[in-house]
């Protein structure tokens, strides 16, 4: 069967993480694997900068780690549970941590989910929204 | 002869198991959650199993992206917690049940499943949240387990119709194990959630519910619908449902709905919880 890895381009805020984005992301991923020792998470901490230079990221996905940019870390190949080892490592909620990728605080996004959550109506797609 | 006496699904949220670990399931947010898992931990001590087979996925904790096995299948004595980037979960370690493992995994490549055999796994959230849940806090497991990791992570995952079918075959295996033990089969993750991009927070309650129906009443139904359906109606992060097909292949053509509970939220999660007994 042919792949199509296009069929989720039309779902509106939302990365699909697909093969050919594991791709593009592999040494992002790796070195949020990296942080899962203490002694990593303790070098990283200690000059991020420094530890990022020790992996094969594009300047961008370093850019984006250092500015806890997650939805940019999404559209560079990343996938939130690798990603999670950032914020985790940080003692970060994942509520704290997804919220920051919508138009919402933290408090509103909580408040939202509390309620019930976000309502699909509106959300299924890109083209009945007028994004695409 | 061993038999499968129950399917257990449930969502497998880590914020759940921080509640645990850190004393916090009274509190106001969470009494009502904990509270809907009250009659299911009375209900597996009434009806103990020697062994649990726990379809879960990893969250990037044990597999990266060096490997990635479709279906894996522990086939180890002993499984330990993962470090998920704050020191691993204060839960007893996950002990193995080698000899059925090693049938189960066997069985299922001469079916022509091409099982990725697991010598060496530590198991994450996925697995040991379902345990909390219904087990508490104990110093040891009660259960003998068998870890069966799925990626739900990365796309294509395996189509339900293969989840389905995979665990038909899990139902023939166990019932072709030759000790007289009793298996109880896992399905874990979902329900309804994204957590990630500008639709973080997607609840779909009504769908959830809809699926939990088809799941006891026609999965030969269930089995067909698209990965694209699940992303769309259950959030991205929603596609673990899958795992749940795996549980009810297992169960057989009827089964009866023991009990069932739904909760929003947890965290970011729709949280169901299911308990099906085989008829036959």
């Amino acid at each position: 069967m042919k792949p199509n890895f296009e069929q989720f381009n039309d779902i509106p805020g939302t990365t699909i993480f697909t093969m050919q984005m594991a791709q593009k992301g592999f040494q992002l991923n790796e070195f949020c694997m990296s942080l899962r020792t203490q002694e990593n998470r303790d070098r990283f901490h200690a000059d991020e900068r420094k530890y990022l230079d020790e992996w094969e990221m594009s300047e961008d996905q370093k850019q984006a780690v250092l500015t806890r940019d997650f939805q940019k870390m999404l559209d560079s190949g990343g996938n939130v549970y690798f990603l999670s080892k950032i914020f985790a490592a940080e003692g970060m909620s994942y509520v704290q941590a997804v919220s920051t990728m919508t138009d919402m605080n933290v408090e509103q996004y909580q408040a939202m989910m509390v309620a019930g959550g976000r309502n699909i109506e509106g959300w299924r797609s890109k083209k009945e929204r007028g994004e695409a | 002869m061993a038999r499968i006496i129950a399917g257990i699904a449930t969502s497998h949220v880590p914020a759940v198991g921080h509640a645990v670990d850190s004393g916090r399931t009274q509190d106001d947010y969470w009494k009502p959650m904990f509270e809907g898992y009250e009659f299911s931990k009375q209900w597996v001590k009434d009806n103990p199993a020697d062994v649990d087979i726990i379809v879960y996925n990893d969250h990037a904790s044990y597999f990266g992206m060096d490997i990635m096995p479709t279906f894996g299948i522990g086939t180890a004595g002993k499984y330990d917690i993962c470090d998920e980037g704050y020191g691993p979960r204060p839960v007893p370690v996950v002990m193995g049940h080698p000899a059925l493992s090693t049938h189960l995994a066997a069985s299922l490549i001469l079916d022509d499943f091409d099982m990725t055999v697991l010598n060496r796994l530590d198991v994450d959230h996925g697995l040991t949240v379902p345990m909390s849940l219904m087990y508490g806090q104990p110093d040891a497991w009660p259960t003998r387990v068998i870890p069966f990791p799925v990626n739900v992570v990365m796309y294509p995952q395996p189509s339900g119709e293969r989840c389905f079918a995979i665990g038909k075959a899990i139902r023939d295996a166990v019932q072709n194990f030759d000790e007289d033990i009793t298996v109880r089969v896992w399905g874990t993750g979902g329900m309804s959630h994204q957590i990630q991009g500008a639709r973080a927070g997607l609840i779909n309650l009504p769908w959830d519910i809809q699926f939990m129906d088809d799941l006891i009443n026609q999965p030969e139904v269930l089995q067909y619908k698209p990965h694209l359906e699940y992303m769309i109606e259950a959030g991205s992060e929603g596609v673990e449902l899958i795992m749940w097909l795996i549980m009810r292949g297992a169960l057989g053509d009827k089964v009866d709905e023991v009990y069932r509970f739904n909760h929003v939220p947890a965290s970011n999660t729709s949280v169901g919880h299911l308990i099906l007994k085989p008829r036959d």
